[in-house]
């Protein structure tokens, strides 16, 4: 028999970054376990729901040592959603997932428990505080990512977190991408992508218009599809529905 | 302690071979020790250019595999005694070269030289990267046509990447030169004109050679132009090109061009 399906609507699947914790041990593996022990004693409910990536990169251990390892460390409450820098062999079922492709972040700031907390669930809460302020914060300033040189054919930035300005021109074949608007003070002739993650108020800024793509939020225009009468000015492109506006800037 | 130079440019044929040679016999003209380099292995033809083919016995990678003593495998010119050549292996491929072994030859070439020109391959591989790895300065040479521009443009993005110099955070020197520029088709439009080539590479212009028979005519010879036929238009714009790198100023001159424009390149920062 074969299956029908009744519904026409068809799954959709995104993708979507979010902050990990790495943890990278090294060796001898009891030592490491032991400075973690007293870490997490230093600040209570730290691993507690956060997700948690072991990188093993370098880390000459076998498979039946690294799943020890995650037993170890799920004793401890810090629960792995995956492994970053193991061979393909090292991982079996029951195992987190191989992650690759991770990009650095800053470093995670571990909060000590103040000093007059006396229960652990308090400590808990005073470890978690700080965090909760830091959130407003982090949302008021918009990141941004300022380039100084001209991006050169073959070279892509890539900036999900906020805006990107280039003092410079983007070579043909070149690539920027921007979770925000991107900001060109020289020609683009290469591509540019705003709103990568789903910014439909990205917009894109350049003093002379060249380029072989451009894109905003997933919606993208080709050089030929471009209005011929545009090339060569100083543009601004916009979203409007799910159409690419541009304007002529003065 | 000498500059290493690297001549590179992406795309092949753009001249790279004929530029590092006149370069070299140029600034050997200047009582300098120069020593060129052929990074080309497997494919080598500076040993041709420079009329030396018939006196290779030991070559880079001999001498990387220490085979041969770096003094065994040098070869003088026999014009210019300021003047050497490295010959490229054309038995082997690039995958002999290691970044331990071009690292110990050019430290050891940079004691006795003046200048160290390596004559990269063409490509972005590992040949090309490695010839530009230890150099101070870079030489891109370039056609006025959109896709040696822009293989040029890749170029300058991996020599401000994959360099040792770029690697420590320090800026990498590099120049533009180019090469087989023909002032009339330019003007005709059917080469891009020296504006438009500065304004998308962004870097210093080194100089302007213009088109010329005696250039093929001295590679055919065995000769760097700048030693055959050193009144040649081609010769002088060489000339001209290795008093920049040496730091003198010369204000550049488009070849072939008239008066009005002459005064408006005047004012140009050349290198």
């Amino acid at each position: 028999m074969t299956k029908v399906l009744t519904d026409a609507r068809s799954i959709r699947i995104k993708g979507r970054s979010f902050l990990a914790v790495v943890l990278s041990p090294d060796l001898p593996l009891d030592q490491w376990l032991e400075r973690l022990d007293d870490l997490a004693a230093r600040s209570a409910g730290f691993f507690l729901d956060r997700p948690v990536v072991l990188d093993v990169s370098d880390l000459p251990i076998k498979k039946a040592e690294l799943k020890q390892l995650i037993d170890d460390l799920a004793e401890r409450n810090v629960r792995i959603m995956g492994v970053e820098g193991a061979r393909p062999s090292m991982l079996g079922p029951g195992m987190p997932p191989a992650m690759k492709g991770g990009k650095p972040a800053s470093d995670v700031e571990v909060t000590a428990r103040e000093p007059d907390a006396e229960s652990e669930a308090e400590a808990e809460v005073a470890a978690q505080a700080p965090q909760r302020q830091e959130a407003p914060q982090v949302r008021a300033i918009p990141q941004s990512l300022v380039i100084d040189e001209p991006v050169r054919s073959g070279q892509s930035i890539i900036f999900p977190e906020g805006d990107i300005t280039i003092v410079g021109s983007v070579a043909s074949g070149a690539e920027v991408i921007a979770g925000g608007s991107i900001h060109i003070y020289g020609t683009l002739r290469g591509r540019a992508m705003a709103g990568s993650i789903g910014n439909t108020n990205a917009r894109i800024f350049c003093r002379r218009l060249e380029a072989e793509l451009i894109a905003i939020d997933g919606i993208y225009k080709m050089a030929e599809d471009m209005d011929s009468s545009l090339r060569g000015h100083a543009v601004q492109l916009s979203l409007e529905g799910d159409t690419i506006m541009a304007d002529i800037l003065f | 302690m000498g500059k290493v130079i690297v001549v590179t440019s992406g795309k092949g044929g753009v001249g790279k071979t004929t530029s590092t040679a006149a370069l070299g016999a140029a600034l050997a003209q200047r009582n300098e020790k120069v020593a060129v380099v052929d990074f080309d292995v497997g494919l080598r033809n500076l040993d041709l250019v420079m009329g030396a083919e018939r006196r290779v016995v030991y070559d880079l990678v001999n001498v990387i595999n220490g085979d041969a003593k770096l003094p065994q495998a040098l070869i003088r010119d026999k014009r210019l005694d300021t003047l050497f050549l490295l010959p490229a292996s054309q038995t082997r491929d690039k995958d002999a070269l290691t970044e331990e072994g071009v690292e110990r030859v050019i430290g050891e070439l940079k004691k006795y030289f003046d200048w160290v020109i390596c004559d990269s391959p063409a490509g972005i591989e590992k040949g090309a990267t490695l010839a530009m790895r230890h150099a101070d300065v870079a030489v891109v040479v370039t056609n006025p046509e959109v896709s040696s521009v822009r293989d040029s443009d890749r170029i300058i993005g991996m020599l401000d990447s994959k360099t040792l110099k770029a690697e420590n955070g320090e800026r990498m020197e590099k120049h533009l030169l180019l090469t087989r520029y023909d002032s009339n088709r330019a003007e005709r439009g059917d080469m891009l004109k020296v504006d438009d080539v500065l304004e998308i590479l962004s870097i210093p212009l080194l100089g302007i050679i213009p088109e010329s028979m005696d250039v093929l005519k001295a590679s055919n010879l065995g000769a760097p132009v700048t030693l055959s036929d050193a009144r040649s238009a081609p010769s002088q714009a060489y000339f001209e090109a290795a008093r920049r790198l040496a730091g003198e100023v010369v204000p550049v001159t488009v070849p072939g061009e008239k008066r009005g424009i002459f005064g408006k390149l005047f004012g140009r920062k050349a290198a």
